[in-house]
């Protein structure tokens, strides 16, 4: 297999179309799933009810409530979709890289960490008591998936010895890492559904709480918010084929065909866990983040840095 | 020519926001006004090409000041935030405090006799950073880590109300035991 390589500047522009056509498809197959669910016939209208979705979302009129900091909601709006686009510019699709920087899988973190601050402001700022408490629990939320989600990064840059991304893909030659890092790649996909605040990990949106930080956002707004959501998740999707399933690596096919069938694997396989799970409570999900998940991922680290030393 | 855009850039944003900071009345507006400084003041690590420093600064920084603002907001002057506040106290005192630090740091850039650089920088800088932290500076680190996370839990020992008598009863011997929320591993 070629090695990755840093890729033209206009591949930037590339990125934003290729991980929306990715989340777009990971938003239709969810609600295949739900329609099935629900014992409907799946039809074109429930494929392409994320698209008319967003047309509706386009021409909504935005609403605000009285005293509401439109400054900040509209930031944390803003930069949900933003994030996820600008952690995605590491991942490689097939043998080019967008931008494979030295520090590919901190700047993959740091980004996805953006969520964490644009999902409070977004809702703090509307003014309204579920958006609070929809920002709140995403914060306590994050605090319990990233350390699990840092580990599972750490473990793979430690198996690989490089931050860099297309170092990770090269180090995977011979043995994809997932099959010697099970326990980091499960932690990765957990924190995947969580990072996007999707399936058990949606108690940020909760019905409980009237939507939580959706409750008072309305078109352009919501849609952003909805989109980034997705973008978020398609975006770790991708990560996890570079990180774990070996990029682009495959037979007979050619490597950005492996990268998109992989990629959309993973979220295949994230969609259907988010619709056949319940939802998650915070206050239980803390103590199986720092009781369960940071013990066991940092034993895969410490098993894998063995296996590097040896 | 682009290098020093993005500096003055930076540096110019570094400093409004930091102002942004004591003007804004709302403690959530004042946090986020912080970060921003914080990630303005992050950019020019990423300009030395300190490419790793830089983006765990931003990466550190988003998550300390999330957390930051829960606490600003539960424990400072108005308990929403949502009212007029103000983040500046002792005028005077603190204004002298400011403009002495800056005239002296000032100062100190225009006066001080820097070296001149000897040797070249290495060739992978992150490498280099780890090799610092893992050899020659090892035993300063563990120090600095072991202090950090044992001031973390008597901190949290300190402040939380309740303790193990209250959780296992007199005896220690309650089981399970007895939280006002339940945990996730069913203990």
């Amino acid at each position: 297999m070629t090695p990755v390589g840093q890729g033209a500047v206009w591949t930037v522009l590339l990125v934003p179309i290729l991980l929306g056509g990715l989340a777009l498809g990971g938003a239709s197959f969810a609600r295949v799933l739900d329609a099935r669910a629900d014992g409907r016939r799946v039809t074109g209208a429930v494929l392409a009810a994320p698209l008319s979705a967003t047309g509706r979302l386009l021409v909504q009129q935005r609403r605000a409530v009285v005293a509401s900091d439109r400054l900040l909601a509209r930031t944390g709006v803003v930069l949900v979709p933003v994030a996820a686009v600008l952690a995605a510019l590491v991942v490689p699709w097939g043998n080019v890289a967008a931008s494979d920087l030295s520090v590919g899988i901190v700047w993959f973190n740091a980004m996805e960490v953006v969520t964490w601050a644009a999902l409070w402001m977004a809702g703090w700022g509307t003014n309204s008591v579920w958006g609070l408490v929809g920002g709140y629990r995403f914060v306590v939320q994050g605090l319990s998936y990233e350390l699990p989600h840092m580990f599972a990064l750490i473990t793979v840059a430690t198996g690989a010895g490089s931050l860099r991304v297309s170092d990770v893909v090269a180090a995977q030659d011979g043995l994809w890492f997932v099959v010697w890092m099970p326990v980091a790649f499960a932690a990765f996909l957990i924190s995947a559904l969580a990072l996007s605040f999707a399936g058990p990990f949606d108690t940020a949106t909760g019905r409980d709480v009237a939507g939580g930080v959706l409750a008072e956002h309305s078109g352009v707004d919501r849609l952003l918010l909805l989109a980034g959501r997705w973008l978020l998740l398609a975006a770790a999707a991708a990560m996890a084929v570079a990180l774990f399933l070996g990029g682009g690596s495959g037979p007979l096919l050619p490597t950005w065909l492996w990268t998109v069938l992989k990629s959309a694997a993973v979220l295949g396989l994230l969609v259907w866990l988010r619709s056949r799970t319940a939802t998650l409570r915070m206050d239980r999900f803390v103590e199986v983040g720092w009781m369960v998940l940071i013990p066991l991922t940092l034993l895969q680290a410490l098993v894998v840095a063995v296996v590097v030393l040896r | 020519m682009a290098e020093a855009v993005i500096f003055w850039v930076c540096a110019a944003g570094a400093v409004a926001t930091g102002v942004a900071v004591f003007r804004v009345d709302s403690m959530a507006r004042a946090t986020f006004a912080l970060l921003a400084s914080f990630v303005f003041a992050a950019t020019p690590l990423l300009l030395l090409g300190l490419s790793y420093l830089g983006v765990l600064v931003i990466l550190m920084m988003i998550m300390e000041m999330v957390v930051m603002a829960i606490f600003m907001i539960m424990l400072m002057m108005n308990p929403a935030g949502l009212m007029p506040m103000s983040m500046v106290h002792n005028r005077r005192g603190s204004l002298a405090i400011a403009v002495g630090t800056f005239v002296v740091l000032g100062a100190g850039v225009l006066l001080v006799d820097w070296p001149q650089r000897a040797g070249t920088p290495p060739e992978d800088v992150t490498f280099a950073l780890g090799e610092a932290l893992m050899g020659s500076h090892m035993l300063v680190m563990l120090v600095i880590g072991l202090g950090l996370f044992a001031t973390i839990v008597s901190a949290v020992v300190l402040a939380h109300p309740r303790g193990r008598y209250d959780r296992f009863g007199d005896d220690l011997r309650g089981r399970p035991a007895d939280d006002p929320i339940r945990g996730g591993v069913g203990r």
